[in-house]
């Protein structure tokens, strides 16, 4: 419990100091001035989007590998938060957009394609409220989750690939791209401080999902031997007390 | 500073987000734990 605290308290400390940093250390851009301090945010959600899918796609093939529970746990976890951190992405986007483009969103490749990574993401989550059988519901979330993941590659190259409102790719993207070095320096803290937030949040989340498989397996037994899991599965001062 | 108020939503949605989604964990966790505690009770009682 002590480590943890130390672990949130130092996350919360490098969150002060990159925020500090991306409003008052970083440049000013020469063309879009202060709007463009949203890309310190803005990218760093998406990274942290992109590893948080990864540990996703990642787990749900060791899932359909090995058949363990806890790859499905670390699955709907990664998928979870990279939903969140997917919603963070597209809500900054349009707030850059607006002031910079004149427009909130635009359907161009880039655009387009995160936001059917979202809506695919999003039906996973959906699809596992649907399914009751824990192994049913555990196998098909992996194959979706695999399925989805393939949009992932379609996100990082649309800008690459295709023309798109969206600028084009300022770190490898080409001859004519590029960083200044103290933006460079501020956007890489950001994309560590928001991974760390990723982390933490998933382990908690993970945690949580390892939790209800306990629930699940103790309601599993309660029924086998014949009692009424239900009894009071929901009574107000229990959830009261659970709070 | 000039467009002030999307530099600083921006900033707020990103931790606003993530402060009530580990809230929402938090709160998922106790309830989880609330429950498992029940279980094993209603085990042992019978």
């Amino acid at each position: 419990m002590k480590a943890r605290i130390t672990i949130t308290a130092l996350v919360a400390l490098l969150i002060f100091c990159a925020g500090y940093a991306a409003l008052f250390i970083a440049p000013d851009e020469a063309t879009m001035h202060a709007i463009q301090r949203i890309f310190y945010f803005h990218v760093a959600s998406w990274n942290a989007m992109f590893c948080a899918f990864f540990v996703a796609f990642y787990a749900s093939v060791a899932y359909l590998v090995t058949g363990k529970r806890k790859w499905d746990a670390l699955g709907v976890s990664g998928v979870e938060v990279g939903v969140i951190c997917c919603t963070i992405g597209l809500i900054t986007g349009p707030l850059w957009a607006r002031p910079v483009w004149g427009i909130w969103w635009t359907w161009d490749a880039k655009l387009t394609s995160t936001f059917i990574l979202w809506l695919l993401f999003i039906a996973y989550l959906l699809l596992r409220g649907l399914v009751e059988d824990p192994e049913k519901k555990a196998s098909l979330s992996a194959v979706f989750a695999i399925f989805a993941s393939l949009d992932i590659p379609l996100v990082y190259l649309a800008n690459r690939l295709w023309r798109t409102q969206h600028p084009q790719p300022v770190i490898a993207g080409g001859p004519d791209s590029g960083l200044d070095p103290m933006i460079g320096k501020v956007l890489l803290f950001c994309l560590i401080a928001e991974f760390c937030v990723m982390i933490l949040v998933l382990l908690d989340r993970y945690r949580l999902e390892m939790l209800r498989n306990d629930a699940a397996e103790l309601r599993y037994e309660i029924e086998s031997r014949g009692l009424d899991a239900s009894d009071n599965a929901a009574t107000p001062a229990l959830q009261k007390g659970g709070e | 500073m000039k467009n002030f108020e999307f530099l600083f939503t921006a900033w707020m949605v990103v931790w606003a987000v993530f402060f009530i989604y580990e809230f929402s964990i938090a709160r998922r966790i106790a309830q989880t734990r609330a429950e498992i505690e029940r279980l094993k009770q209603q085990l042992q009682q019978r």
